[in-house]
């Protein structure tokens, strides 16, 4: 520029502004120091810290779809849980085909039916996502309780349609022997599963980040969860991101219930509406649209819930929504809120 | 006759209950700068947008280029050579510098050049190209989002009011850069508040009231009869400078 210019400057953030934007990746840590010293047993901690990470886990593998589909879309999905339980449903039928290598001994071939049973899951989810984006949500855009009606319909008859094809009756999903059983890290015992969910979880978040951060589709979701309107402006068309994102979320749900019915290895029509509970929790508790906030929420409702079922049973269940109605309190955005263009 | 890149004609747009252009006619001469004025509400911005296809016309025509855009998507539109500075600015606040930039290059890669003028023009782009472009200050953000639609070579870019909020120094920068922009002989349609800039700026020059064109000539012959401004805008230009 000419003599015009203005010198830009580097400004360091001050401390308390990094104290601010960092603060909430402290809690998970305090509240596993504060769980410790509540429990007392360095054992006991340790199992109950390892379930609540994979439950956290779990659970945020389900929420991740659902938060990035509100916030890109503005779309609120009471339908996300019919992509749960089917996903659970796939899950159990294709292991229950390969159940020569459900049952074997053999800890490849047991990891390769579980693998073979989510690329199912998430595959026919994923489709199932597609039409359910198109017929039930596309002529709903714009209209939130419109959405919510519809697709606690399109829940509803997913419910039905798993009692037909499946039965109405609960179903036992064992899991493969080498993913029965614990591991004994001196006085504690961790289950093999919940080490293999803690790992799935973190695989899975680790590569959102990446993707979401280091692709062009991922800056062009995070910019549409900002501003639609622009990155349309820009010259992109955000109704093929919204789908192909719907579809991403309904597949991720999917290999939740997969993960999920392995976990309570008791697969049910309504067991993606009743764990919709915690991911709506989850979901509001890390701020609409952010997966960062998503994924620490998940980790304190896992946590809590599992110190808080040893430490005050009765007191468990609405625990998560006293951590919520805390965090509101604090933050009312929630931890990571997503700045949206007005 | 001067060779019309941009031709609206009679384009009325209603935004819910709400009739804001209400017959809009205006034409932009290829090359050059354009400016359109106005008071608040006359519909300047709700002119861009329906360009942009942002609002869909619900009458009219809008001719770029030749072929006609209105009710096209706005991707289409975009693509068809039409970049978009809105009066917020539109900044990606979650991105980086860089990654606003890498956006805004529809194509696929930055051309490294170009890139380099645009650094040189706009120095804070270079400065925090890592940093966040929520961070930035209301001009540093004004010159992304200028940068940005000048990162790859459009037929037209739309600007709405670049001086907006701004101090008078980032104002002085900012005209600097769209004069530098000017040379380059890409046509831009600017809406703007602030005369002096306008009057740097633009060749010619619309006045917008009530939705409709009711003025349209040369910049030099508006700037140079204050009966005229007095007549169009209510009250002299010149208190704006």
């Amino acid at each position: 520029m000419s003599s015009t210019a203005i010198r830009p400057k580097l400004v360091a953030a001050s401390p308390a502004e990094r104290l601010k934007s960092a603060a909430p990746l402290l809690l998970a840590p305090v509240l596993a120091g504060l769980g410790f010293a509540a429990i007392g047993d360095g054992a006991t901690w340790l199992t109950l810290t390892v379930a609540g990470l994979a439950m956290g886990l779990m659970i945020f593998i389900m929420a991740s779809g659902l938060t990035v589909v509100f916030g890109l879309m503005d779309v609120i999905n009471f339908g996300h849980g019919a992509f749960v339980s089917v996903g659970a449903f796939v899950g159990f039928t294709v292991l229950a085909w390969l159940a020569g290598w459900t049952q074997s001994p053999v800890v490849m071939l047991n990891l390769l039916a579980v693998f073979l049973a989510i690329l199912a899951s998430m595959a026919v989810t994923g489709g199932i996502g597609l039409m359910f984006e198109r017929v039930i949500v596309a002529p709903v855009y714009g209209h939130h309780l419109k959405q919510i009606l519809v697709t606690m319909g399109g829940l509803i008859v997913a419910q039905q349609l798993i009692h037909v094809i499946w039965g109405p009756d609960a179903i036992h999903l064992s899991r493969p022997p080498s993913l029965q059983g614990a591991v004994i890290f001196g006085e504690a015992a961790i289950e093999k599963y919940r080490l293999f969910a803690v790992a799935v979880g973190l695989v899975l978040f680790v590569g959102m980040r990446h993707v979401l951060r280091s692709t062009r589709i991922g800056l062009l979701v995070r910019a549409g969860v900002e501003n639609g309107e622009m990155v349309e402006a820009l010259g992109y068309r955000i109704r093929r991101l919204f789908l192909l994102v719907f579809m991403a979320g309904s597949a991720l749900a999917g290999l939740g219930g997969v993960m999920w019915g392995l976990y309570q290895e008791t697969i049910t029509a309504h067991m993606g509406s009743e764990i919709m509970v915690l991911v709506f929790v989850v979901v509001i508790i890390g701020g609409l649209g952010s997966i960062e906030g998503c994924f620490i929420g998940a980790l304190l409702v896992g946590l809590l819930s599992n110190y808080m079922a040893f430490l005050a049973p009765k007191v468990a269940l609405v625990s998560t929504i006293a951590l919520m109605v805390g965090v509101l309190m604090w933050r009312p955005q929630g931890l990571y809120p997503v700045v949206k263009a007005k | 006759m001067a060779d019309i890149l941009l031709r609206l004609a009679g384009v009325h747009t209603h935004i819910g209950p709400y009739h804001i252009l209400q017959g809009v006619d205006l034409e932009v001469p290829r090359g050059g700068v354009s400016v359109l004025l106005g008071r608040n509400g006359a519909g300047k911005s709700t002119t861009l947008r329906s360009i942009m296809g942002l609002w869909t016309p619900s009458e009219g025509e809008i001719h770029f280029d030749g072929a006609r855009i209105d009710g096209q998507s706005t991707p289409a539109i975009s693509r068809a050579g039409i970049a978009y500075v809105p009066e917020n600015m539109g900044i990606f606040s979650d991105l980086t510098v860089g990654e606003n930039m890498t956006l805004a290059a529809a194509s696929g890669k930055m051309d490294p050049q170009r890139l380099s003028w645009i650094k040189e023009l706009f120095p804070p782009i270079a400065t925090f190209w890592d940093r966040p472009a929520g961070t930035l200050s209301g001009g540093q953000k004004q010159m992304l989002s200028v940068s940005r639609a000048i990162i790859e070579p459009r037929k037209l870019i739309l600007i709405d009011e670049p001086s907006k909020g701004l101090a008078p120094a980032i104002i002085r920068a900012m005209t600097d850069a769209l004069r530098q922009l000017k040379e380059t002989e890409t046509t831009i349609l600017l809406v703007e508040q602030n005369f002096q800039m306008a009057k740097s700026l633009g060749d010619t020059v619309a006045v917008m009231d009530d939705g409709r064109i009711v003025h349209a000539g040369t910049m030099a012959e508006l700037a140079a009869d204050s009966d005229l401004q007095e007549r169009l805008m209510g009250l002299s230009l010149e208190v704006h400078q």
